[in-house]
This record gives structure tokens, C-alpha cells and sequence, in this order.
């Protein structure tokens, strides 16, 4: 022990500089709502003049040092503003020297973000259409805070509408991989700061001034002497007949009022009221509740009906049709339905894994790795992880409305991938794709789920074979059960160490391969080679642009080997790290107690940036505090998205059939914090999420179907699962910080924290999550 | 098929369905009350919260002919016109919702939990099982709290 505290100390004393820096870090959250709104107003008001205190220097020109964005008027009765990439300003360096998922999926959006569209109209509102979908990420309160904040206007002057599928932007209207922020934060900006410029040159033209002297606050343009117009008077004036390029300087980062504060929802109101539509809100005449009957088996197919005259008789049953994935019931109301759906008798022919189970699949996956690690005589610690697939299940199950008739195609669907759920749409019913509009609706959730567009696929092939438009709902059994999963992993786990130091570090995953065909494959290749590459490529890809380690651990190395099993997966929140980082976590905790060192401050030694280890010591505060007996703590640390978070909980383990995480403490550096508010929100979800697929939340394969049909079985977290006291430390990035992803980067860290203190409450580590997989329930009939 | 009689948001309703038709399917889809959501249709998911003469319960496993001449309140009933319900001041005060499907549900349910008991313990609170796959329960917690207060 001696040794090992002499390490620990020596690391302490290592870093001085780097400790203050980490120090200085402010804290967003806290120190943005204490700052009074009044302040915040003043600082808001600008000039165009070159006053002392802000001259135009110090005013960001967009994309300086990446790429630079322009902005061009829209000919329009009222001002409406364009944003494309500058063609003379190719990025000098396309991908920076170690680029992940994100980078490249700019790089392929880059040629098309001159297509966001931003508009003012005569009553001073801000129509602004967005290019992705809104899933519960807040995403729409933050493009609303960008374009409030660079037109000095008030956040509730801005909608935020969700675009329909626009295929002229290729490779840019897709929601993942936590990039939002990071793909519009330019743009976004530029589009809006070139509204504002324009506006007040309309007010200086007016007022027979100088632009220089026009200043914008609050919505409105003033004048020095007192005249001022609002935003909505002078949007007519500001127009123009004729596309033209409108110079633009962004807000320095010092003058924002807006970017940085904590802000609630901008459709909480709605969202409590009962008054959000989500798809099956909408009012699409004569669209009729459609479900559909599915086989006993994953992906099984239709022989034969052998009632359907029966069903059809059904009271408030409309009709019956055969689709290529079941049989669907068209009825007056969902409850009715649902029981014609039920009491459809009907000939199924058999799946392609109809005789899969876990132990079948648990066997293949670590077959896939047996012979990964050679024997080996020096000092050398060994691990092995497994994870059960995990239902997305967001609260609304799986659904879409269309209406498909005259040889056209209109569906509504929560999509994340519109124009690939368009094209799917228009070769299931043989429309060419000119014929179908989609419409994207804000989701009831997705954490990855949205990618695919199945539902939109079932709704349009329904409507088509009754001539009628239909609302089609997945019923939960069906969503739990027929819907995408996690894929299964296994993961082999190697370190070599001499003299208390790790020399290489080895990661072997296996896993069901993962279904990456909905627009995300072809965007990935697009900005890496601009070849397509196949499927089992793509997710190769994807693996290395995500699974980092953020430790020197010598030597390092990743590899994923998927197994081509007819699954139906997809990417569920946070992707490889939910379980590839999760189990690095939990094997630097092993690693750090084989070589006699406190797991924080193993971390912290290995950890390569100042930046990284602020949020470690940040979320550590608390670290070693005593407990009562049967608890325990455990930490984890977590890197992807240009952003770093780390968490410590407190695991009451008194009885280690029914854990509970009592308290948790979050840090998170998501480079420049948009929405600390909104960032919180994300990092909560992530430690639910955490909490429910560490301890309880898994599906059970048997005879090729998912056993857990319902939430009373696929144990997703409740309330009594979850902790009484969080704290979410937003930290600020630095001055130079742009944003960095947030979406997914909340789950790694607290689901291996969540495991560590387990292990250290318990003495027993786990292996297999998550840990308490019991089957305590009677299964729905096939 | 026969009349069904109720009261729903302060207002008499009469709508023709089988007396078997779960209420959740007459609001939705025969009133277009679309405020309260499915999530399982088998009361464990809880999304469809709403009260029934003052008290929770989950319109998607109760028969339409269960509700006769009783009074239905859904997530539209319970502010008193722009004036919202304190429970839905503090929801929007602590910022709870994320993706939003399930809030309808477990607004009602808090609100049926405080007429309960004005003093809600972290133990009551935890009977609340209305799932939340956003993982808001920490802001569910503190609202109601924050609800209590207020109230």
C-alpha cells in the first residue's frame, strides 16, 4: 500500500498548471442563473458602429479557421435569408487528424448547408426550417437560442419547424451521432446574424442614416436620437427582389446573452398541456386506425389468412390487408383494431432465426473472440463482459400516417432520416420518389429508433391496399418484441502491466452485426471516399470514428468482429461506447486495483488532457466520502463528440438483489455549452438509461422472438429506481471551445460507474448485464 | 352499438361504441382528446393517466360503459383556461419534459398524488410508475416537491 500511495501522491504533484486550469473552469450552470436578467438585456445591445469597447475586429467572422459559411438574400415579399458554404473557402484541411463520426458527417453534409432557411415576417416572428428531427433531445430550443441570439430578438419571436424530406440536401437532413449542434452551430448563426445586418441597414435606409449607427435589441431596430422600428416593420423593407450575398460578422463570444444560459424547452408549454402533436395527434382527414398482426417469430412471413371475411365483420372493422410483414386491420377506432388484429387466424411461414435463443447466441458471439488472445506468461489481467440486447422503446411505439391514392404519396412519421424514409417509402409502392412528401413530426422519443423508417414503409403499403389513409400504430407488444434492439455484445478485455504501469491494452468486441442501412452508411462513406461501402464496412468504420480510448494504456488497440445474424438492431443511444466503453470503464477499475491504485486517481495519472481530468476531479469531488455499510462508489469517465463527462455514484447495495443509485454526481465539458439547461437534461437521461440497462433492463432471446413484450417485463427504470440527489456540473470549455455532441455522451460513464460500485460494494464483479437478468414474468402469446 | 354517457373535461358526452371499448380509443379516436397517449394499453406503462371523479386511473384498461355518468379529467381539463394548474407551473419551472409523451400521464398522476396528500414523501413519490424513457424522474421528483410547496 505504501507503493501504491506514493504513486497516487506523485500523481497529485505532477500537474500543478494543469490542476489550476482545471480550476479556473467556470461553471456554467450555477453561474449563468445567478446573473440577472437585466444584465443580460444591456449586454445584448449592439452597435454596427466601431465603438471602443467592441470593434468590429473582435467580431467573429463565421467559420474562421474551419470553413467559412455565406449568407445570401432570398428574393421574398419579406426578408428571407439563405445559408451556403463559400466556394471559394474550401476548408484547408478537410478532417482534422483524428476524426470521429461527426467530422465526417460534416464533411458530407458540407456541400448542401447552403439550404437552411430563415425567414422574418411582417408581425416580427422568425420562421426558421429545420433539417432534423426533434426527438426529445431539445434541439429546436437550441437552433432557437442561436437564431435569437445573433438577431437580438426574443427567444419567443422564433419557430422552429421541422422540415419535410428535402432529397437536394443528400447527406444533410440526418439526425444522429449527437451532431446536430455541431453541423448547425455555423450556419444557423450565419443565417441569422445576416437577418439582423440587413434589417438594420432597412431601418438606417429608412431613417436616411448610416447602418454603422443603427442598433438591435429585443426584436427592433433604434436610433440614437430615440426612433426605433420593430423587426416586423422593417421586414418588408428589408427584403430584396434578387438573390445577393449579405456580408456578415457573428457575435463575439463575449456578447452573448443567450448561448451559454440556461433555458427551458421553447415547447414545454405544449408538451404539459397536452396540447405537442405527435404523429397519431394529427387531424389528417379520413385517416383511419390501421395496426398490424405480426408473426410468432422475428421476421417471419405471411402464407395465408384464413379469416379474414370473419374480421371484416368485426364491429368498427374497415377492411383487411395482407403487407409484406403481417396482416393489417383498418377500424374506426385503435381498440377495435387491435382486437380484429387479435382475432385474426393466420398461416405463418417461418423466420430466418426462428430457432435463435441466448444461449445459442451468447455461445456464437464468444466464439466470434475465443481465439482473440494468445497465452501469455507476463504480468497480464484478463476480462470478459457480456450485454443483453436492449429494447429502444420510446414511449411511443413505432407509427406513421399516409395516405397514398391518385398515384401520390403524403406520410407523416417522426423520422431522423427523411429523405432515406422517403425513398424506402416510394419503392415499397412503386411511386417514383418526385410522387411521395414526407413529413417529419416531432418523435415521442427515439434513442436511435427513428433511424428506421419501417413503420412509414407499413403505413403507405396499408393505405395503398385500402385506398384510404391510414394511422398505423405498432402496438407495444409488438414494438418491444417485432422492433430494433442493441445489438448483443461480447467484449474480451486484455492488459499487460510491469512495475505497477500498464504496457498495452487490447479490446476485442463482438457483436450481432448492427443494421446501419438508413442513410447514416451512405453519409459515412460519402465524406470519407465518396464510395459506397457495404454494410459490414460501414459499421467498421463507425466503430473506429467512435470507440476511443481517452488513457494512455500503452500500446492500444480496438477491434469489432460482427456476426451476421438476421436480427432486426440497430444503433441505440451512445452506439459502441453504451457497451464498448462501459466495459474499458469497468476494466480500468479492475486494472487499477490489480496494480494497488484508487480507481480515481489510476484514472486520473492515465487520462492525456487537462481538459479531461478537470471533469474527473470536477464529478470527484465527493469521492472516498464515507457511507453506510453496503454502499458503495464507483466512477466512470467518458470521451466522444469533442465532448468529456465523468460520474460518481453512490450504490446503496445493502441488498445486492435490489440495488439502488442514491446519489449521483455528473460532470460534463461539452466544449462551447449551448443550453446548460438542455445539456443536464441529456446527461439525466443518460444516467437513467444507465441505471436501467446496468441493473435490470434486458430482452431474452427464445425461439426467435424477444420473450419481454411490455414495460411490466423489459424493467426500463421507474422513479423507485431512481436516485434522490443528482448534481450536473456543466463545465465551460474554454474560449475557443465550439460544441461538442451531448445526445449519447450521458450513457458510458454512469453505466460502468453504476458496475464499479456494485463490484465494490459487493466484492463480486459483474460480467453480464444487465446484472439481474431474472425472468419474472409469463410471456404474451406469440 | 349502444350510447355512452360521460363527463369529460367539465362537458357531457354522448358517444355511440360497445360497451367494452377501452375509454382510452373513445377519447382518442371517437372525441379527439389526443392528450392522453398509449404506451401499452394494458395499465403498466401509465401514459394515459388521467382521473375519474378526482382519482387516477389509466383510460386504456378501462371499458367505455365503466365511465356512465361519471367524470372523466384528462391532461386538456386540468388547467382552468390560460391559467395552468400549479403542478404544470412546476413542471415547466424544473424544465421536466424531454421527448414529452409520457408528461400528460405523469402530471396527472402527481396531481391525483397531491390531492392525496399535500406533503409527498420520496417514498409516496416513488410509488409513481408511470415509465419516463427519457429518464426525467429526477425533475418529476423535484417538481413535485416544488408542486407541494406551492400548493
Amino acid at each position: 500500500m505504501t507503493e501504491n500511495a506514493e504513486h497516487a501522491e506523485s500523481v497529485e504533484h505532477t500537474e500543478p498548471a494543469e490542476l489550476a486550469e482545471g480550476a479556473e473552469r467556470t461553471e456554467l450552470a450555477e453561474s449563468v442563473e445567478r446573473t440577472e436578467p437585466a444584465e443580460l438585456a444591456a449586454s445584448s445591445e449592439r452597435t454596427e458602429a466601431a465603438e471602443p469597447a467592441e470593434p468590429a475586429a473582435s467580431a467573429e467572422r463565421p467559420g474562421v479557421g474551419r470553413r467559412r459559411f455565406l449568407a445570401l438574400l432570398v428574393a421574398a415579399p419579406t426578408l428571407t435569408v439563405a445559408v451556403q458554404l463559400d466556394p471559394q473557402a474550401a476548408p484547408a484541411a478537410p478532417l482534422p487528424e483524428l476524426p470521429d463520426l461527426g467530422d465526417v458527417l460534416n464533411l458530407a453534409a458540407l456541400p448542401t448547408s447552403h439550404l437552411l432557411t430563415l425567414k422574418v415576417a411582417e408581425d416580427g416572428t422568425v420562421d426558421f426550417w429545420l433539417p432534423r428531427e426533434e426527438v426529445g433531445q431539445g434541439l429546436t430550443t437550441a437552433v432557437a437560442m442561436l437564431v435569437a441570439e445573433e438577431l437580438d430578438t426574443p427567444l419567443e419571436k422564433v419557430r422552429v419547424h421541422l422540415d419535410k424530406a428535402r432529397p437536394e440536401l443528400v447527406f444533410n437532413q440526418l439526425t444522429g451521432s449527437s451532431n446536430s449542434i455541431r453541423s448547425l452551430y455555423d450556419p444557423v448563426r450565419t443565417a441569422a446574424a445576416a437577418a439582423r445586418q440587413r434589417l438594420a441597414w432597412a431601418a438606417a435606409l429608412q431613417w436616411g442614416t448610416d447602418p454603422e449607427r443603427v442598433t438591435t435589441r429585443d426584436g427592433r431596430a433604434h436610433l440614437a436620437d430615440g426612433r426605433s422600428a420593430s423587426y416586423g416593420e422593417l421586414a418588408r423593407a428589408a427584403s430584396s427582389d434578387r438573390a445577393a450575398e449579405q456580408p456578415v460578422a457573428l457575435k463575439p463570444r463575449a456578447a452573448h446573452r443567450l448561448i451559454g444560459r440556461p433555458t427551458s424547452r421553447i415547447d414545454a408549454r405544449a408538451l404539459v398541456t397536452g396540447k405537442q402533436q405527435y404523429t397519431l395527434d394529427l387531424d389528417i382527414p379520413g385517416a383511419k386506425p390501421a395496426m398490424v398482426r405480426r408473426p410468432p417469430t422475428l421476421r417471419g412471413t405471411v402464407r395465408r389468412v384464413r379469416n379474414a371475411a370473419a374480421v371484416e365483420a368485426l364491429p368498427g372493422v374497415l377492411a383487411v390487408a395482407t403487407i409484406p410483414t403481417g396482416v393489417a386491420v383498418v377500424a374506426e377506432t385503435f381498440g377495435q383494431a387491435l382486437a380484429g388484429k387479435e382475432a385474426l387466424d393466420v398461416e405463418w411461414g417461418p423466420g430466418p432465426v426462428d430457432e435463435l435463443d441466448d444461449e445459442t447466441l451468447r455461445a456464437k458471439l464468444r466464439g466470434a473472440v475465443a481465439h482473440g488472445f494468445p497465452p501469455l506468461l507476463g504480468r497480464h489481467l484478463d476480462a470478459e463482459f457480456d450485454f443483453a440486447p436492449v429494447s429502444h422503446a420510446p414511449l411511443e411505439t413505432n407509427c406513421a400516417v399516409a395516405d397514398v391514392r391518385d398515384a401520390r404519396a403524403t406520410v407523416w412519421a417522426p423520422a431522423q432520416s427523411p429523405i432515406a424514409a422517403r425513398k424506402a417509402v416510394a419503392d415499397a409502392i412503386g411511386l417514383p420518389d418526385a410522387l411521395v412528401e414526407l413529413h417529419v413530426v416531432q418523435a415521442g422519443g427515439s434513442f436511435g429508433r427513428r433511424l428506421f423508417h419501417d413503420a412509414a414503409i407499413e403505413a403507405a403499403q396499408v393505405s395503398k391496399a385500402v385506398r384510404r389513409p391510414v394511422r398505423l400504430m405498432w402496438s407495444r407488444i409488438d414494438d418491444m418484441r417485432h422492433g430494433r434492439m442493441r445489438p448483443p455484445t461480447h467484449h474480451k478485455l486484455r492488459a499487460t502491466y510491469a512495475a505497477g504501469a500498464p504496457l498495452s491494452f487490447r479490446h476485442r468486441m463482438a457483436s450481432v452485426a448492427m443494421d446501419v442501412r438508413h442513410g447514416f452508411g451512405d453519409a459515412l462513406t460519402a465524406g470519407l471516399t465518396g464510395l459506397p461501402l457495404l454494410g459490414e464496412a460501414t459499421a467498421q468504420v463507425m466503430f473506429a470514428l467512435s470507440l476511443r480510448s481517452p488513457y494512455d494504456l500503452g500500446a492500444t488497440r480496438q477491434t469489432l468482429t460482427e456476426l451476421p445474424v438476421a436480427l432486426p438492431t440497430g444503433s441505440w443511444r451512445s452506439v459502441y461506447s453504451g457497451t464498448g466503453r462501459a466495459a474499458e470503464e469497468m476494466f480500468v477499475d479492475e486494472l487499477a486495483e490489480r496494480l494497488g491504485q484508487d480507481p480515481v486517481a489510476f484514472r486520473r495519472a492515465r487520462l492525456k488532457t487537462a481538459a479531461q481530468r478537470a471533469v474527473l476531479d470536477k464529478a470527484a469531488g465527493g469521492w472516498g466520502r464515507e457511507l453506510p455499510e453496503g454502499w458503495a462508489q464507483g466512477v466512470g469517465f467518458h470521451e466522444e463528440y469533442k465532448s468529456r463527462t465523468a460520474c460518481v455514484v453512490d450504490l446503496d447495495a445493502t441488498d445486492p438483489k435490489a440495488p439502488r443509485v442514491m446519489r449521483a454526481v455528473i460532470a460534463v465539458d461539452a466544449g462551447r455549452a449551448v443550453n446548460p439547461r438542455g445539456i443536464e437534461a441529456q446527461m439525466l437521461g443518460g444516467l437513467t438509461d444507465a441505471i436501467a440497462t446496468t441493473l435490470r433492463a434486458g430482452l431474452h432471446l427464445d425461439k426467435g422472438l424477444p420473450l419481454e413484450g411490455s414495460y411490466s417485463q423489459f424493467h426500463y427504470a421507474r422513479q423507485r429506481n431512481s436516485p434522490y440527489e443528482v448534481q450536473v456540473h456543466v463545465l465551460d470549455g474554454g474560449p475557443e471551445a465550439e460544441p461538442g455532441g451531448i445526445g449519447e455522451l450521458g450513457v458510458p460513464a454512469p453505466v460502468a460507474a453504476i458496475a464499479n460500485a456494485y463490484a465494490r460494494a459487493t466484492g463480486r464483479r459483474p460480467r453480464s448485464f444487465p446484472i439481474d437478468a431474472r425472468i419474472d414474468f409469463e410471456p404474451f402469446p406469440r | 352499438m349502444p350510447d355512452q354517457t360521460f363527463t369529460v373535461n367539465g362537458e357531457t358526452v354522448t358517444v355511440d361504441a360497445p360497451d367494452d371499448l377501452p375509454l382510452l380509443w373513445v377519447l382518442r379516436d371517437l372525441l379527439g382528446i389526443r392528450g392522453p397517449k398509449y404506451g401499452c394499453g394494458i395499465d403498466v406503462c401509465k401514459a394515459c393517466t388521467s382521473h375519474l371523479d378526482g382519482e387516477a386511473f389509466n383510460p386504456c384498461a378501462t371499458p367505455v360503459a365503466a365511465v356512465a355518468g361519471r367524470s372523466v379529467t384528462t391532461i386538456e381539463g386540468l388547467a382552468d383556461g390560460d391559467r395552468l394548474h400549479p403542478v404544470q407551473e412546476a413542471w415547466l419551472e424544473q424544465d421536466v419534459a424531454q421527448c414529452g409523451f409520457c408528461q400528460p400521464g405523469q402530471i396527472m398522476a402527481a396531481v391525483a398524488l397531491l390531492k392525496r396528500t399535500s406533503e409527498p414523501t420520496d417514498a409516496e413519490i416513488d410509488e409513481i410508475a408511470n415509465v419516463c424513457r427519457c429518464g426525467t424522474y429526477v425533475r418529476i421528483r423535484e417538481a413535485i416537491k416544488a408542486a407541494a410547496a406551492r400548493m
